[in-house]
């Protein structure tokens, strides 16, 4: 017997745009989603965040991808259904879903509200879902979440700026607590100004830290200083800036995902400083052992964050009236984005804006 | 002109030294300063022979001067104490490690780091205040900074203990910092030498489990029955580390030579810790996906502050921890460097300096 076709695995009729291979573009793509389990949550999508992993999926160049494949981590929406055992939300309310949708709820990670270190995480798009499906993103009109991976968007938060925070947000929140960067006070610098970069910058400076962008493009100067607020801005060329700035800084968050020199960065920690990366470059970096050693200084790094930590950084999103600064695009310019996201021609995210543009 | 070794301080010493970038070592005259008011004068009983000393001796980290007269792990007898020296008297036994002074009014100093000061400076190979180099343990004397200076626990054995004043400290200062003291945590220790098998003992005095991580299977037996290590494995089998991946809560490795951190990282849990102690020449390759999918770290480590010394020596009395020994005549440290460059000793040699420097004179 045939496998059932993307149209007709589930029961209920979906839409969205898919890549359908290597090449990553993405064009209108019918597909299915689950019927309204007991613990899920169902909303019709309204804004979805284009994250950089996207684009590394939608060309398989982590080599995990299966196509057709519906990006989207960054979605945000309006409950239309709920499970019969769901007491969390209920139809109406403001919702987003980030970079999971699943997890073992068993092992010492999950326990401890990292599902996002679980062995058995599964991704929202290109996993594999426990009933055995591909897991299909948020570039789409409805989604199906089961209620523990929904997070809710506070009323005074913008739903569009607010999609970003759902990876991106959550990326740099979960470090610069873990790694204890948020003290009054405190100096840490952020490295390369994209949809990361940006809000780290955002959060840090709400955190009551000092906060210096370090960034290999001086025309972003103005920006960074003026318009996020950061302190000051060193250009990572400027050898006298860089030396100027050596020893300065307790913690370093490092969002650039190109292979770059990392011993520059370990000079501008104090003694005991942390250099936290959160973008993923794909070939080791050269770790110069003598200045780790000789100043007690740590290189680590940070992937996402579990779902209750989501919320709080949500929250705390609302509290400080803190969002992503977007650029908001029609369904049919996601290539022409895509294209410019290569480019870090973005400031600094864009959103789909799937509720009115996304037709069938 | 610049005085010569011999004239440059009133006090005559001698020594041994490497002369040159071959780092053999040989009979050294030179001198040490007056003892100052916060100083003590000591006489040297027992100096460890650190890997440090070896790198340092043929210049493989590039910044060597000659002469050097390496050792910073030094065990010996107060016989001169400065006016404001008041916590030691003479006959003290006392010990000095890898640093000879600090600025005393930075922010580490303030916090007992002074391991950290921007102006610390090294027991050896490195410059005085004065314009003079200051010259290791390899020597029958040598005047500290009181402040430099740790008090020997009586009940630890002179030769065991010395190894402690850089090996001991190294281990344990990281092990504190990162946290690697809660009982039942899993600790892997990658190589068995010097600091690594200080830190078996003391991982096992903490209450951990330990994992010994070695190139080579013909320590194991060594390492379990002898240290006390819980398992070994042996890292060029691919499937025994396979095996171990996402098991251990902290590494601590301890190897000199440049060497992959890959196969390590893996075998960390998520939010792990890998801490590196060794210098190697070269940097080491980094893999980025590891940390980030894992939330795990690298640190690196240095020594430890003078609190933090005294401290892990008092912890190693009580816990009756010492190193393992092969103690050497002065004369045998050129063989004792072969030996230690093929990592061919269990698992410090220290030199017997009071009853074999003398007699090297002759």
């Amino acid at each position: 017997m045939a496998a059932k076709s993307h149209e007709e695995e589930h029961d209920n009729k979906a839409f969205g745009w898919a890549a359908r291979d290597q090449s990553g573009v993405l064009s209108p793509f019918q597909f299915s989603r689950r019927v309204t389990g007991e613990k899920d949550v169902a909303f019709k999508v309204l804004f979805c965040g284009i994250c950089h992993s996207d684009l590394h999926m939608a060309k398989n160049e982590w080599g995990i991808s299966t196509y057709p494949l519906v990006p989207g981590h960054e979605i945000v929406g309006q409950v239309t259904e709920v499970g019969s055992k769901v007491d969390k939300f209920k139809v109406g309310d403001k919702v987003g879903v980030g970079g999971l949708v699943g997890s073992c709820h068993s092992c010492d990670s999950c326990s401890n509200n990292l599902e996002n270190y679980c062995p058995e995480m599964i991704l929202t798009y290109s996993a594999k879902y426990h009933d055995g499906t591909i897991t299909y993103g948020g570039y789409s009109d409805i989604m199906v979440a089961d209620e523990h991976f929904i997070v809710r968007i506070p009323e005074n938060l913008p739903l569009d700026a607010a999609a970003p925070l759902l990876c991106a947000g959550i990326t740099v929140y979960s470090p610069l607590r873990f790694f204890d960067l948020d003290k009054p006070g405190m100096h840490v610098g952020v490295v390369g100004l994209g949809g990361l970069g940006h809000v780290a910058v955002k959060f840090a400076k709400a955190m009551g830290v000092k906060v210096t962008v370090i960034s290999t493009s001086p025309s972003k100067k103005q920006e960074a200083l003026d318009h996020l607020g950061a302190d000051s801005f060193l250009v990572s060329r400027d050898q006298d800036g860089m030396q100027a700035a050596v020893g300065t800084m307790d913690g370093i968050i490092d969002t650039v995902s190109a292979t770059h020199p990392i011993s520059p960065l370990i000079g501008l920690l104090k003694t005991r400083g942390k250099l936290v990366l959160v973008g993923a470059p794909e070939k080791p970096l050269e770790l110069p052992v003598f200045p780790l050693l000789m100043g007690g200084k740590v290189v680590g790094g940070s992937g996402g964050g579990g779902l209750k930590e989501t919320q709080e950084m949500i929250d705390f999103a609302a509290r400080n009236n803190i969002t992503a600064d977007i650029e908001v695009i029609s369904m049919d310019y996601v290539n022409t984005a895509m294209e410019r996201l290569l480019k870090g021609d973005v400031r600094y995210r864009f959103v789909i804006d799937i509720g009115n543009t996304l037709k069938i | 002109m610049a005085k010569s070794p011999e004239e440059e301080h009133p006090h005559k010493a001698f020594g041994w030294a490497a002369k040159d970038t071959s780092g053999i070592l040989s009979p050294f005259h030179f001198s040490r300063r007056d003892n100052g008011v916060e100083d003590v004068t000591i006489k040297i009983l027992y100096c460890g022979v650190c890997h440090s000393d070896l790198h340092a001796a043929k210049n493989e980290w590039g910044f060597s001067r000659y002469p050097m007269v390496p050792g910073h792990e030094i065990v010996g007898l107060v016989t001169k104490t400065g006016s404001n020296v008041m916590k030691l008297k003479v006959d003290d036994r006392v010990g000095v490690g890898v640093m000879v002074n600090s600025c005393k009014s930075c922010e580490y100093c303030h916090q007992d780091l002074e391991n950290y000061c921007p102006q610390m400076i090294f027991t050896y190979n490195a410059q005085n205040h004065d314009g003079t180099r200051t010259y290791g343990g390899y020597s029958n004397t040598i005047v500290v900074d009181q402040h430099f200076v740790v008090r020997i626990p009586d009940s630890m054995p002179s030769d065991g203990c010395a190894p402690l004043l850089c090996a001991g400290i190294t281990v344990y200062s990281p092990m504190k910092y990162y946290g690697m003291t809660e009982p039942g945590k899993h600790l892997g220790i990658v190589g068995l030498g010097g600091l690594g098998h200080v830190a078996v003992k003391i991982g096992k005095a903490f209450g951990l489990k330990v994992t010994v991580i070695s190139s080579s299977s013909r320590k194991e037996r060594e390492a379990l029955d002898r240290l006390g290590a819980d398992s070994f494995l042996v890292s060029n089998d691919p499937a025994k580390m396979k095996a171990a991946f996402g098991t251990m809560d902290y590494i601590i490795d301890t190897v000199s030579a440049v060497h992959a951190l890959a196969p390590f990282l893996s075998l960390l849990k998520t939010n792990g810790k890998l801490v590196t102690l060794g210098l190697p020449e070269k940097p080491l390759e980094l893999p980025i996906f590891p940390l980030v999918l894992g939330r795990k770290l690298v640190g690196g480590s240095d020594v430890g502050g003078m609190k933090e010394t005294q401290e892990m020596l008092d912890f190693c009395a009580k816990h009756n921890i010492a190193a393992d020994v092969e103690v050497i005549q002065m004369d045998q440290i050129n063989t004792a460097m072969e030996r230690l460059a093929k990592s061919d000793v269990r698992y410090r040699f220290v030199i017997d300096v009071a009853n074999s420097l003398s007699q090297s004179q002759l």
